[in-house]
């Protein structure tokens, strides 16, 4: 299956080859030199999702305009802005589609209360199979 | 001719697998038990002709015929033979027959080497599987047919994508697939055992073997996947929660949950209608991955070839099987009778237990996986990943894991709370002592998962190893030594996950040659920069002089071109040291000379893949084990009789 | 009880096939369409991206008239095709202003010299971030901008013969 995985990415990747022969943008592939801020904004970019190539964080991508993100988010977070706001911003832009983390739209609260009703449901299951001990 | 060939030896597997559906009917219509004896030929040559195509398959790639349309599709004469060969399955049609010739060969093994199993319920069995195939193989001939000739045949062919271009293609597809379609003969088994009323602890225990080999194979198929993709993709990161990836996990997680539960029928008589659940649910879960993958209603629009000619076809063949033999189920069950209820303190409720987790996991990895599709379907695009999978999942893995740390301690039947707590004393101890360590020396540089994570997973290490306590080694049986490195591969792996999670020290850095890149205690002199040929591309290759200290160690990553298809792959360099992966990755040039690199410490992440072959070695040693019992009763018997 | 239990997997996966049949049958549409429209064009202000047009700023936009804002790039093909019908659009008496996307000032130039120019003003964006800011998910996209200087309408991809019919409606409902 990871093949195919790879098999997906590089076809994702095809567009891509057209791009700007522009240099990457400033803080593409530079780090925040504050580490507690470059945590942040690494985190962030992992869970925003690259628009050109549809199935790859922007984190994790060569796309140009995923560059150009990653700039955008470090370059906001060193002017302090709080990486919850930036995701807001680009949900705001591109909807829910955009953040990999799902938000609590009422469309997405089944998705929220799944588990708990497995777990419940499991629960009920294994009731019936187990009895309280007689000693 | 080797194309028309491999076309007729699948038609005769396609046409045997008929005569074998027929004479499993006729035998359980007619109740003539002696037709297992005819159809055990059958279904062995169905399986020969099946990998008789699939070599014929092989062949043609590796002659490159092009005048076969898949090869020129695929493949390209300038390519080195090992991607020739192990490209027959990196495109759609080569992986279907692979995925077909499995079916087959499990199929001719279950004819041939199962014995214990009841011979009606064998016989239904070998229907069942035939049932399956039929339904594959029509697929593969109807709309998937890989020896379609073209003509005239193009002077060379388009290439294999230089992603797939590696050894990893030659080993991960092969035993994933043996994994995923060696469920096949459980979810067999189950329809088999449904059909004949055979559900009891005799039935699990001939089941238990196959379950067990499939299971094998797909975790290390799974291990090998992750590692490939790991270091292929050039970002350090070894789980993506892609669709893809949760289609291969699904399986993995009803299997183990299987595993577990059979282990429970087999001792216990207990769990029967919940055993056939989950054999049927596995088989399941690979078939709707395969569709999930193939049909392209998840992954983008780029991703395959999306044909929804094909996508209809599998999805068909899924509404049959699956809805067929959950049917049956609902139809059959009900006159299975569940066993005594256990007591609560027992190794059967904490195997219960890890029923219940495993079977969660699997729900929420498929829910979450599909809700893009179930919103999609009112107007709403979202995206569901990591964040969502890692919180969700991640608290009920770990909650699994210490069931698992408990459930060899306590005994079978009836266990008391205090004796169960004495034994847990030491590992509890062991965790509680990381606990404080971890705190001390990475407070406020782990996030709670991680923590969370390397705590149980040293806790859990060492309550795994507790069933060996006291106990003389070499007279502890292998099925035991099987489940001790089983479960302690688990904690090994989860002590990588946590470790590269909490502790990898990311560098990016445009650097020109004759610099120095100092980061995580390694020191790495940028030397220089050249261009290098291979055999069917080019590329720039770095070396890097790296040291910590000691002796410098050459890393040479490379940024290289492909013609056919014209695609740029990085190729990352990896140093494993006992205490962690140095990862360093060669990117664009930047202005001034400069290369952008990107080099990644990771500490103890070759655990997650170690702990991984300790689980399928593990496995290996319960078949073993199990298996050798059986030997020698046998033997003994034989000699009884002489 | 146990008979809801044993018949509950069986309805799960109709319901499965169900979603499955309608994910393989509904129209592939993987496009990400911007929530901006219908809102203000947010505030920008881009230096000149060609040697012979000013740049572009989101005040200029707001002009009374509905107008275009077409994203572009020189090194794009699907923008060269687009280009004949840009330029019949202009012919049609449309304003078109456009940004230039992670573009060089020469390489415009030598995209309009080739392709012609049917722009007014071309503001150059060379980090995307307007791009970015207005829910943009590629080039070429192009919106219609209402003459209050809200985004009224978004056409992603290149403008087809057949698409601009569309797009003068549009023009002519945000008037």
């Amino acid at each position: 299956m990871k093949a195919l995985i790879a098999l997906f990415l590089a076809f994702a990747a095809a567009p891509a080859l057209a791009q700007t022969a522009l240099p990457p943008a400033p803080w593409a592939d530079r780090q925040i030199p504050d580490a507690r801020q470059e945590r942040a904004a690494k985190a962030l970019m992992e869970t925003i999702r690259c628009l050109t190539c549809q199935s790859q964080s922007i984190a994790d991508s060569n796309a140009s305009m995923a560059a150009d993100m990653r700039s955008q988010i470090r370059e906001r977070i060193m002017a302090g802005e709080r990486p919850e706001a930036i995701r807001a911003w680009l949900v705001a832009r591109y909807g829910d589609w955009v953040s990999y983390a799902p938000s609590a739209d009422p469309i997405l609260w089944p998705l929220w209360a799944a588990p708990l009703v497995l777990l419940a449901l499991g629960l009920v299951l294994m009731r019936g199979r187990i009895r309280r001990s007689r000693s | 001719m080797i194309a028309e060939a491999g076309l007729i030896a699948l038609w005769l597997a396609a046409s045997l697998a008929l005569l074998q559906l027929f004479l499993a009917f006729a035998g359980l219509k007619g109740g003539k038990v002696e037709l297992l004896a005819a159809m055990r030929p059958v279904a062995v040559a169905q399986g020969v002709l099946t990998a008789l195509a699939f070599a014929l398959l092989i062949t043609l790639f590796l002659r490159s015929d092009m005048s076969v349309l898949l090869v020129a599709m695929n493949s390209h004469s300038a390519k080195p033979w090992l991607y020739k060969f192990a490209g027959t399955w990196g495109n759609h049609e080569g992986s279907m027959l692979l995925w077909v010739a499995v079916m087959g060969v499990a199929g001719g093994a279950v004819a041939l080497f199962e014995r214990a199993l009841r011979r009606d319920t064998h016989m239904a069995t070998l229907g069942a599987q035939a049932a399956i195939s039929l339904g594959f193989y029509a697929f593969l001939l109807f709309s998937s047919n890989p020896f379609a000739r073209v003509d005239p045949p193009p002077p060379d062919g388009q290439g294999l994508n230089p992603l797939l271009q590696d050894p990893g293609l030659a080993f991960h597809p092969p035993t994933l697939y043996l994994g995923y379609v060696g469920l096949s003969v459980a979810f067999s088994f189950a329809v088999g055992a449904l059909l004949t009323r055979a559900v009891d602890a005799a039935f699990a225990r001939a089941m238990r073997p196959w379950v067990l080999g499939a299971w094998i194979l797909l975790t290390l198929g799974i291990t090998a996947g992750s590692y490939w993709a790991y270091y292929e993709l050039g970002w350090g990161g070894w789980w993506f929660w892609d669709p893809v990836e949760n289609a291969s996990l699904m399986p993995w997680l009803a299997a183990t949950a299987l595993l577990h539960s059979v282990t429970v029928l087999a001792t216990r008589d207990g769990l029967r209608a919940w055993t056939i659940m989950l054999a049927v649910v596995a088989f399941s879960m690979s078939m709707v991955g395969t569709f999930l993958v193939r049909s392209g209603i998840l992954t983008s629009v780029h991703a395959f070839a999306v044909d929804p000619e094909r996508g209809s076809f599998i999805l068909a063949l899924l509404a049959v099987y699956i809805g067929g033999a959950l049917a049956l189920f609902g139809w059959r069950i009900g006159s299975v009778r569940e066993g005594a209820p256990f007591e609560l303190v027992s190794r059967e409720t904490l195997l219960v237990v890890n029923n219940l987790l495993l079977s969660v996991i699997l729900g929420i990895v498929l829910i979450g996986t599909l809700y893009p599709l179930m919103t999609e379907a009112f107007g709403h695009k979202v995206s569901v990943g990591a964040p969502y999978f890692d919180r969700i999942a991640g608290p009920i893995a770990l909650t699994l894991m210490i069931a698992m740390a408990v459930g060899p301690l306590t005994r079978w039947r009836r266990d008391r709370l205090p004796a169960v707590g004495r034994r847990l004393v030491i590992p509890a101890t062991g965790g509680a002592m990381a606990a404080v360590f971890i705190a001390a020396v990475a407070w406020g540089r782990i996030g709670p998962l991680p923590f969370f994570g390397l705590t149980v997973a040293i806790g859990v290490g060492i309550a795994s190893l507790a069933p060996l306590w006291k106990r003389k080694l070499l007279r502890t049986p292998l099925f035991t030594w099987g489940m001790v490195i089983a479960h302690l591969g688990c904690a090994v792996s989860l002590a990588g996950m946590a470790c590269d999670s909490a502790f990898t020290v990311e560098k990016l850095v445009a650097a020109r040659p004759g610099e120095a890149i100092r980061t995580a205690g390694w020191t790495l002199r940028f030397v220089k920069i050249m261009p290098l040929a291979g055999d069917n591309w080019t590329a720039l290759q770095a070396d890097m002089a790296v040291d910590r200290g000691g002796r410098a160690v050459m890393m040479r990553p490379q940024s290289r071109f492909f013609t056919s298809p014209p695609t740029t792959t990085s190729e990352a360099a990896l140093l494993t040291q006992w205490d962690g992966q140095l990862y360093v990755v060669l990117g664009e040039e930047v202005e001034g000379g400069r290369w952008q690199l990107r080099i990644w410490w990771k500490p103890f992440v070759t655990l997650i893949w170690f702990g991984g072959v300790l689980i399928a070695l593990g496995g290996a040693l319960a078949l073993v084990g199990h298996e050798r019992r059986g030997w020698l009763v046998k033997w003994r018997s034989r000699r009884a009789v002489a | 009880m146990r008979r809801i239990l044993i018949w509950l997997p069986l309805l799960l996966f109709v319901a499965f096939i169900g979603l499955f049949a309608s994910g393989l049958f509904q129209p592939d549409d993987r496009i990400i369409h911007s929530r901006l429209v219908g809102q203000p064009l947010p505030a920008f202000d881009l230096p000149a991206a060609a040697s012979d047009r000013p740049g572009l700023s989101s005040e200029a936009m707001t002009s009374g008239q509905p107008r275009l804002l077409n994203i572009f790039a020189s090194w794009c093909v699907p923008c060269m095709v687009e280009a004949p019908q840009l330029m019949a659009l202009k012919q049609a008496g449309v304003a078109i202003d456009a940004i230039a996307i992670r573009d060089a000032r020469s390489d415009v130039d030598a995209f309009l010299a080739r392709n012609g120019n049917p722009y007014q003003r071309i503001g150059l964006d060379a980090r995307s971030a307007v791009q970015i800011a207005l829910g943009s998910s590629g080039v070429p996209e192009t919106f219609v901008i209402d003459g209050r200087g809200r985004i009224a309408y978004q056409h992603i991809g290149e403008i087809r013969a057949d698409d601009v019919p569309t797009i003068l409606a549009r023009l002519e409902d945000a008037r």
